[in-house]
């Protein structure tokens, strides 16, 4: 298979307008010791192969397709309408580029500003991006953002332990370059606990809601503390739960990222997903990444382009806060057409069928002899499970049943071995809920 | 074009767009109502006025499906339709991210040998396929060569050179790993200034140099001539060489980056392997790099964990290597895109992408000896798979670069990438790819000779450009200045 139209006429009419004999003699510059080596990679093989190649390594995954999935940490199971693979495969969204030219470019700067405008009903905050590149990268984003805010003064990063692991695995790596100090997140601690770390010289706290363990948690003295500080508040947020849940800005956030997976992209194994990022409006100015904001055209009709953009890296080069260049477009696009279909009351509805079907799991789970779920603080739509013996085992038994079981909690947090964390979504009928209850109780 | 409203602006209160399954369990007791939201900020609109609405928005975009998009730096080459529907089957689509690892082995193997293709392209040892982004991936290559000196014991390497034609995410990259940049200059030829670079390599700032990022071919498409030379004296001083491979697609088959003494680089696998941008993102910035850098490579990688045997495959896991920098998102990178790439290698094999590297300079010489003779041309020698031209005219001062794209719109082409690089008054960047055929090179250079004797003859026919889009040109300044950046305050009450 191949996409090279050239015949070869083609070529040789070409060479000869360019005034050489062959391709070969384009590559002078190149040094001579080291031109046209092979490449060692078997050879090209037909359509129908390459899609039967495909089709066995998929079938050779435990994917949602043949099992009952209750594993989320981050990731989730929803149901996607048909029309939004639609939309996507539309070839004028999937195959344009970056909106450099907006003449030409209206339907993605459009639909990115209706994803921003959707963001911003979502958190109750007045501005939003146009997307990172999933929820870890934007929560480290937000640390530079909180930096850049305190003018590089503070370099207190506080952070709860009910991030998300590999989230705060991300905030590490991104600013490992800079001398900041990141603390809070070494062991549980209570919010007055987390409250009592804030200092002067704190720029930015950080939780979760709800937060890696599903649990809401009561946060207002906590935003109190920060802002008392000078500090911001950043909430990473579970945009589904939003649905239900009072939003960030309620809850005193001066910024909410997320992860927008659960917005009608589907699992794919980690990625692409869609990091969202929501601000108050006296920070719109620190945000990275790209910003659509409306205008008119010369004949006085509204239009949208990309805007702020003196902020970014190919115009400000080594003095820009970010290296961002890209957003995840065609996954906001996803986002977009989703919160469209779902709108205000499809969203809540969601949002109640996940609630009350993971409180239903977790009631007839807490009855079986030797399984314990902590509920200790409310939560939303996943909870921590104690098992009586190892949740590898646990796991094991239920991909028998065709189910994909709970997160095993120990691998992040060592005092959480035999802990599972199990989440429920609207697309776990009861029937699947009743399977994993009888697989667990026939353990205990 | 009319005008399209915006989705609140369909919103009428009640409507929706999708149905959802009844509840089938006993409904549980509420949160308390001060945990709960009241507002929420979102259409409300039945499935066909989404679905008009987003067509609609469609069409008011151009893109690689509907015309030529010699978009340089950007590499728009045909997105292939097989790839969409692999990324799309459900033991891809619908599999979770923290499945055990016996779970997954198809995805993993699938990860394993894409590295080992990629690793084979470029000619480094080991790729990792976590970054997000090309410039994700500078960043891990940047904090990798940051993290190696600090290993050695020489923390005080800190400086990063750059050459002054560099992308901008460079110099960004360097600055957001708390390193500094020291930029080099360009010689009037196109190519790094050797004797600059000596300077800094052999002067005070030697023992301060970390590595030197550097693009190539260049970003004016040429290939540095004395890259040998580069390496060489970045090396003796004791730094290490990234590449940055935006424009892999000029390479593959003509020289393997690890064998001209690279260290690190990283793949666009959305411009190189073809995976669709849509309108922004994603991409995906797999690192490659070479022995010394293996044990910092980012976490997670993808490795044989237990060798397989004559009857089983092996066991495909996840590994963190010694010394990494560490995790650069959550989860595994973006695994759609790596089943896209892996589909387009399979695609050609390897003597097919010795092809495509082949066939897209071909077509962008064609395209600049094309244009020589109507527009200045400021590096008039071979060029990779794109090349610069001046885009303003001796004698029609007022006309500039970017009305010569706006009046391209006007002739059904997507304009080149304008004003990059910086180094060159008034440039056009013009990328071709290899996937266009002789008589849209033909026509598209004709359009452009056009243009150039309508700057002359009418001026005003492009400064007032363009006529035919669904917008006409449109006010930036304004859009800075008052900023509405959602329509959210349109919504109705309800």
């Amino acid at each position: 298979m191949s996409y090279i139209p050239h015949t070869e006429l083609d070529r040789q009419q070409m060479l000869a307008a360019i005034g050489v004999t062959t391709i070969e003699d384009l590559f002078d510059a190149v040094p001579a010791s080291h031109r046209f080596p092979k490449i060692d990679i078997p050879p090209a093989l037909s359509e129908y192969e390459i899609a039967a190649e495909l089709k066995a390594y998929a079938e050779a995954n435990d994917h949602a397709g043949n099992f009952a999935v209750f594993r989320g940490a981050g990731a989730y199971h929803h149901f996607v309408p048909s029309a939004v693979n639609h939309i996507l495969l539309r070839g004028e969204f999937f195959t344009a580029y970056t909106p450099y030219q907006p003449e030409l470019s209206q339907g993605t700067l459009q639909a990115v500003f209706e994803y921003q405008s959707m963001m911003c009903g979502l958190t109750g905050m007045d501005a939003a991006n146009a997307s990172h590149y999933d929820g870890a990268t934007s929560l480290a984003e937000a640390v530079t953002v909180a930096l850049d805010v305190s003018r590089f003064k503070r370099s207190k990063i506080v952070l709860s332990h009910n991030i998300h692991p590999q989230y705060r695995d991300v905030v590490r790596t991104y600013h490992q370059g800079r001398q900041i100090e990141i603390a809070g997140d070494d062991q549980p601690r209570s919010m007055a606990d987390l409250a009592a770390l804030i200092d002067d010289n704190t720029a930015m706290v950080a939780i979760q809601y709800p937060n890696f363990f599903g649990q809401i948690e009561d946060i207002k003295a906590l935003a109190e503390k920060a802002h008392a500080v000078g500090a911001l508040l950043v909430t990473v947020v579970n945009p589904v739960a939003l649905g239900m849940l009072k939003s960030p800005a309620e809850l005193g956030a001066d910024i909410a990222v997320g992860e927008g997976q659960p917005l009608g992209v589907g699992l794919q194994f980690g990625g692409p997903y869609l990091g969202f990022f929501s601000i108050k409006q006296e920070y719109v100015r620190k945000i990275a990444g790209r910003i659509i904001g409306e205008t008119i055209d010369s004949d006085g009709r509204r239009a949208y382009v990309m805007t702020l953009r003196p902020r970014e890296q190919d115009i400000k080069r080594e003095r820009a806060s970010s290296n961002i260049c890209t957003n995840q477009g065609l996954m906001a696009l996803a986002a977009c057409v989703h919160m469209s279909l779902l709108g205000k009351n499809g969203l809540r509805q969601v949002a109640e069928l996940c609630y009350h079907k993971a409180h239903y799991a977790a009631a007839e789970i807490d009855k079986l002899a030797g399984y314990s779920v902590d509920r200790t603080l409310p939560f939303f739509n996943e909870f921590v499970v104690k098992c009586p013996v190892p949740v590898e085992k646990v796991n094991t038994a239920l991909l028998e049943q065709g189910i994909v079981g709970g997160y095993d909690l120990g691998t992040d947090y060592p005092h959480l071995v035999d802990h599972m964390l199990i989440a429920v979504t609207e697309t776990n009928s009861k029937a699947e809920i009743d399977a994993l209850v009888e697989t667990l109780g026939a353990l205990s | 074009m009319t005008h399209e409203p915006t989705i609140y602006e369909l919103s009428q209160p009640g409507r929706i767009g999708t149905n959802l399954p009844s509840l089938d369990v006993p409904k549980s007791d509420p949160l308390p109502a001060d945990m709960l939201r009241t507002e929420l900020m979102l259409p409300e609109v039945s499935e066909l006025e989404v679905i008009r609405h987003f067509v609609r928005l469609s069409q008011l975009n151009y893109a690689i499906d509907k015309g030529f998009y010699p978009l340089g730096s950007c590499t728009m080459k045909y997105n292939p339709k097989i790839n969409e529907d692999v990324a799309r089957y459900e033991g891809f689509a619908g599999l979770h991210p923290l499945t055990d690892e016996a779970g997954a082995q198809g995805a993993l193997a699938l990860m394993y040998q894409l590295q080992q293709w990629l690793a084979e392209v470029s000619g480094l040892n080991a790729v990792s396929l976590h970054p997000a982004a090309g410039a994700h991936g500078e960043f891990a290559g940047i904090l990798m060569i940051r993290k190696y000196h600090i290993d050695r014991g020489e923390p005080q390497r800190t400086k990063i050179l750059v050459p002054d034609s560099a992308h901008g995410t460079n110099p960004a990259t360097v600055t957001m790993a708390g390193l500094s940049v020291i930029e080099l200059p360009a010689d009037d030829k196109g190519d790094v200034d050797i004797e600059a670079l000596k300077k800094v390599c052999e002067g005070p700032e030697r023992d301060n140099i970390a590595g030197m990022m550097i693009t190539v071919p260049s970003t004016l498409g040429l290939f540095e001539r004395g890259i040998l030379k580069i390496v060489e004296l970045v090396h003796n001083a004791g730094g290490l060489m990234y590449m940055d491979g935006a424009n892999m697609n000029a390479l593959m088959g003509v020289v393997k980056p690890g064998a001209l003494g690279f260290d690190v680089m990283h793949y666009n696998l959305h411009k190189t392997f073809s995976t669709p941008h849509g309108g922004g993102g994603p991409g995906s910035g797999a690192v490659g790099v070479n022995e010394k850098l293996k044990p910092f490579l980012p976490a997670p990688h993808v490795d044989i964990v237990e060798p397989g045997t004559d009857e089983e495959a092996p066991l495909y896991g996840f590994v963190t290597p010694e010394k990494s920098i560490g995790r650069l998102k959550a989860f595994h990178g973006n695994f759609g895109m790596h089943t896209r790439a892996y589909s387009y290698i399979r695609a050609y094999g390897g003597e097919g992408l010795h092809q495509v590297s082949r066939h897209a300079v071909l077509n962008a010489n064609y395209i600049r000896v094309g244009l020589s003779d109507t527009y200045t041309v400021p590096y008039d020698r071979a060029c990779g798979h794109e090349f610069v031209i001046e885009g303003h005219f001796e004698g029609v001062e007022k006309v500039h670069a970017l009305d010569i794209s706006k009046r391209l719109m006007d002739y059904g082409y997507h304009p080149p990438t304008n004003y990059f690089p910086l180094i060159v008054p008034e440039a056009l960047l013009i990328e071709p790819t290899e996937t266009e055929t002789k008589e849209t090179l033909d026509q598209f250079i004709a359009a452009m000779k056009k243009i150039a004797q309508e700057a002359k003859e009418n001026p005003e026919l492009l400064l007032s450009a363009p006529h035919k889009t669904p917008v006409s040109r449109l006010d930036e300044v304004r859009a800075a200045k008052q900023l509405v950046l959602c329509c959210a305050p349109l919504l109705k009450d309800t």
